[in-house]
Formats: structure tokens, sequence, C-alpha cells
């Protein structure tokens, strides 16, 4: 089904009634040459990937619950490419790329706004250090402009610029930055993959993965046995147990993110605005909603819920940075479970068993990743090689000391990012 | 969330740091191997459901816990002294 201003409008006339499901609902065939375990952002872009840019398509994806029910539909929707090391750096900017034509691609609205996200910093070291990274952002061929203070004002004038603890310096922009519709990016990937023929199967939780021999050959699952050439594990937060169903222990401790919703406001925040310091970051979805959120709650859980130190801190930094927005009503707030690495950066490799690949790692920042992360992993799904923008995201780089990410410089320990 | 300190009795969360899953307390030899440490100090079982793990009462009598917890419902079971159980 194609969508077009023209149909729009039909609709509007009469009764938004024309409107189809837009992707089947199959039963599981016996024999797949691919199953991707995990219908979310990175499952579905997988298979799209696969379908349009290897001519693959006897392909499934196994989702146990619903298409949009993981992360890809609980997350804050920021999509960004400013990253810093080598290995991050050119994987979030083909991401990016991959979104900036991503709605034409699927022919699907997929709400991509590039406002422009600000990282805030309240001191001189704080400055260098941005001013590094957004050499770095340009050295890479995406953008970034330093502000003082009065640039930022310029952009954020509501912002308290004088607290007493974090008086506001500057900030990084990065024009190109913003947000997405996230249930959308999912959709249209959905949508795209099943138009190429890929089987989206719901209600499917894979129980176990067959090996023979060090060769994956299918999988089992609450809709029975299927058989595959190959399997591809893209299961966010519960990679420890799928990865187990394969004799695999992963260096991934799952944690619980919350995020914050209020009511719908007149527009007011017009960018995406991060402050570090507060571990605090916000923006405003189209309905006018304030979304907002901080950091992990800090203790591996798989509780789709946090507890409330944590949405304390988060309100407590808000009223920091922009007292403003006191009045506010907060409407919901929800969890998400992280598949947290020990160095906060992703995993795109091969496994020890032939045939069975892994997609897993994304920590709080998996979103913007969507469009690269399928696009790499297809490639290596499809080629056995990998795909150039992902090659670092290996999984024995903890092992060997060699080729580590971590971004924040905190150290490449678990529990640290 | 609330932790059964064995010396200070039942706190609020905000009082402990989280550190990881218990297994930390079985250290390798010093000479078991890469392997052996890639996997103590990286990979990890990661269970959804029962876990032991350490806590550490910071803002308390500063001790090393091994709390017994559901990592999926938030339900705390118990908690004992990480000395008692690394001897
Ligand atoms: C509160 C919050 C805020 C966030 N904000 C941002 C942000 O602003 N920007 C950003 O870039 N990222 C953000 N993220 C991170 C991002 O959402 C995730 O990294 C990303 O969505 C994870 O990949 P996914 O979409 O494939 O995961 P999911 O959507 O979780 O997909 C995994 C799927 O696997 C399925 N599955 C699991 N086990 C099985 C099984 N055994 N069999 C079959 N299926 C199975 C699950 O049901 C699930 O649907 C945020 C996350 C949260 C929770
Ligand atoms: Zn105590």
């Amino acid at each position: 089904m194609g969508y077009s201003g023209f149909r729009v409008l039909k609709e509007g006339l009469f009764g938004q009634t024309g409107w189809k499901p837009v992707w089947r609902d199959p039963d599981p065939k016996p024999e797949y040459d691919i199953v991707i375990i995990g219908g979310g952002g990175h499952g579905l872009s997988t298979a799209y990937y696969l379908a349009k840019e290897h001519g693959l398509t006897n392909i499934a994806v196994l989702e146990k619950g619903y298409i949009g029910g993981g992360n890809v539909g609980r997350n804050t929707t920021i999509v960004r490419a400013n990253y810093f090391l080598p290995g991050n750096s050119e994987f979030y900017s083909h991401s990016l790329k991959l979104w900036e034509g991503l709605e034409q691609d699927l022919n699907y609205n997929v709400m991509h706004s590039q406002r422009g996200l600000i990282n805030l910093f309240h001191s001189d070291g704080q400055r260098d250090a941005f001013a590094r990274r957004g050499n770095a952002m340009v050295n890479q061929g995406d953008d970034a402009i330093l502000l003082d203070r009065d640039g930022v004002r310029e952009h954020l004038p509501y912002l308290d610029f004088d607290n007493l603890r974090f008086p506001i310096y500057g900030g990084l922009y990065h024009p190109r930055g913003g947000t997405a519709r996230h249930d959308a990016v999912a959709w249209g990937y959905a949508r795209g993959a099943d138009q190429r023929g890929v089987d989206l199967i719901q209600n499917c939780e894979v129980t176990g993965i067959d090996i023979h021999n060090g060769k994956v050959t299918g999988v089992q699952t609450t809709r029975g046995a299927i058989r595959a050439k190959k399997v591809g594990i893209v299961v966010a937060g519960r990679s420890g147990q799928v990865a187990e169903m394969a004799g695999m222990r992963l260096p991934i401790e799952s944690h619980v993110l919350q995020a914050f919703v209020t009511e719908g406001l007149k527009p007011i925040i017009d960018h995406v605005v991060s402050f570090g310091m507060g571990h605090f970051y916000i923006s405003q979805s189209d309905k006018g909603g304030l979304v907002f959120g901080g950091d992990l709650d800090f203790y591996s859980s798989y509780a789709s819920r946090g507890n409330l130190p944590m949405a304390e801190h988060v309100m407590d930094a808000a009223m920091t940075l922009m007292p403003v927005i006191g009045k506010a009503k907060v409407l919901r707030s929800w969890g998400g479970i992280m598949d947290m690495t020990p160095d906060g950066s992703p995993i795109i490799d091969k496994t020890g068993t032939e045939g069975l690949f892994i997609d897993c790692g994304w920590c709080y920042g998996g979103f913007k990743a969507v469009p690269g992360s399928g696009f790499s992993f297809a490639h290596l799904m499809a080629t056995g090689r990998h795909h150039e923008p992902a090659a670092r995201f290996r999984l024995d780089r903890f092992r060997t000391g060699r080729g580590l990410m971590d971004e924040e410089g905190t150290g490449s320990q678990h529990n640290l990012h | 969330m609330r932790i059964p300190c064995p010396i200070c009795g039942t706190r609020d969360r905000r009082e402990f740091t989280y550190q990881g899953a218990a297994e930390l307390l079985r250290r390798p030899a010093p000479d078991a191997g890469d392997a052996a440490w890639d996997d103590y100090l990286h990979n990890r079982d990661n269970p959804c459901g029962e876990a032991r793990d350490l806590w550490f009462h910071e803002a308390g009598c500063g001790a090393w816990l091994v709390v017994e917890r559901d990592t999926a419902t938030h339900e705390v079971m118990g908690a004992e002294l990480a000395e008692k159980v690394a001897s």
C-alpha cells in the first residue's frame, strides 16, 4: 500500500476506513534460509536490508511479543552522530546518513526531525573536551558548532544560566541531531521487510537454538521448531538469555533505564537538550509532551520499570536546568531493559558457532543505530565479512583489550557506563 | 527497593552502591590465563529472576553484602556479609 498526500485526503473524506494492515501475519514455515530472533528495531532493519541490499527474502523475524513492544517503542527517540572514538564515529555517521534518506527509502513517515542537539558544558575543562569532540565530528564529516554562553542563550533562552553549581559556559551544537517517531521506525521497517517477502512472526518466542557439529541448524520456538541455515540474535536486553541457548556467556549485563513524559504543552523546547553533568536530557514531542530521561538505575534488572531514586534525581536535574518546566505534570514513566557492555559500545559479530551471528550491546543508545546496525549486520550475515563502518564492534575486544571503545573514558568495566 | 543489611537493618536502596554479580568474589589465579580472566571480568550469567549480587553499604556501615534479589520483580529476598560468603 502506498502513501501519498492524495491518499491521506481521500481517507479523511471517507472516515479513514480504507486503511488495511500493512504487514501480513503468516504462520511460520518449517524452514528458512535466515531466521532473525527479535522483532525490535535492529531485527527488523536487519531483515529489511538483507532483502533490499542482498536480495535474500526467505527470511523470518521471530518476535516473542509484538512488533514495537521492546525498547524500540520505549526509547526517547534521540538520533545523533556525535561520537568521538574510531569505531563508533564512522558507524554512527553512516547510520545518520541512512536516517536522512529513510523516509524516501521506506515510503513511510518516521517523523525524523533534525531539530538540532545541544550538549551543555559548565567549566573550561569541559569546553576543551567538547571542542575536541566537535573537531572529531567535523573530521568524520558530520557537523558540530561550539557555542559560547550567548550562543546557547540564543537557542535556549529558557535555561537557568547562573545555577551556582552548574553555570552554563556553552554548548556543542549538532544541527543534524534530532528525534524520530520510534514506533513509526519499527512499523516502517516491518512494512518494508514484509513487502519484500520477509515473514514477520509475532507471539513466537525462541526457546532453544539447535546446533549440530558446531553449526547452527535452526531454532525451537513456542510455535514449533524452525530450521534455518543462518540465525541472527538481535534481542537487546534479552541477549544473555538467548545467547545461553547457544552455550554462550556474553559481556553483557541488563540494566533498567527510565524515561518520563509530561502532559502536552505548547511548543517551548525546539531542540534536544542534553545536560550531561546532571544526567538529564529533554526534547518535546510533536504532540507537545516533554520527553525526558536520565541515567540507568545502576543495578542489573529485567523489570521494565525503575525505582524512585533515579526518578527523583531526574526531576532534580530538570529543576536545576530549567525551572520553567516545574509546573508541567508528569503523565507517565516507564523503563526499558538495556544490554550494557563493559565499554558501553556495541557488538556486531560472528559467534563460535558457524551460521550463528549476534548483534547486541546497544546500551542506552541503540535507537539512532537502528538503520546502521541493520545495514551492517545484514552485510555480515549475507557475505560473512564485516561491514567497514561496524568492523570494530568485535566480541573478542574485551579479552584482547584491543579496540575497546570507552566513549566516557571511565574504564572498560561493567556498571560504569 | 530496600536492602536488609545484616549490620544496620533494612535500609533504603539509596544507601547502597551496586557492584555486580556475586561471582566477582571468585577471582581466578593470576596465571589462570586470559580466557579465565576475560570470563571473570566481562562475561556474565545475567540472570532474569533470582540473582546474587554485590552491594556496598556506602552510606551505612561500609560492609560489602551479597544480596539475593529477583531481577524481574525487584523483590529483595535477603542479604549476607560478603566476607562470610567469601571465606
Ligand atoms: C528509556 C529509554 C530511552 C532510550 N533513549 C534512547 C535515545 O534517546 N536514543 C537512542 O539512540 N537510544 C535510546 N534508547 C536505546 C534503544 O531504545 C535501544 O538500544 C534499542 O531500541 C535496542 O534495539 P531494539 O530496538 O532491537 O530492541 P527491542 O525493541 O527491545 O527488540 C528486541 C526484541 O527481541 C524480542 N525478544 C527477546 N527475547 C526473545 C526470544 N527469546 N524470542 C523472540 N523474541 C525475543 C523482544 O520481545 C524485543 O521485541 C533508549 C532506551 C530506553 C529504554
Ligand atoms: Zn550496613
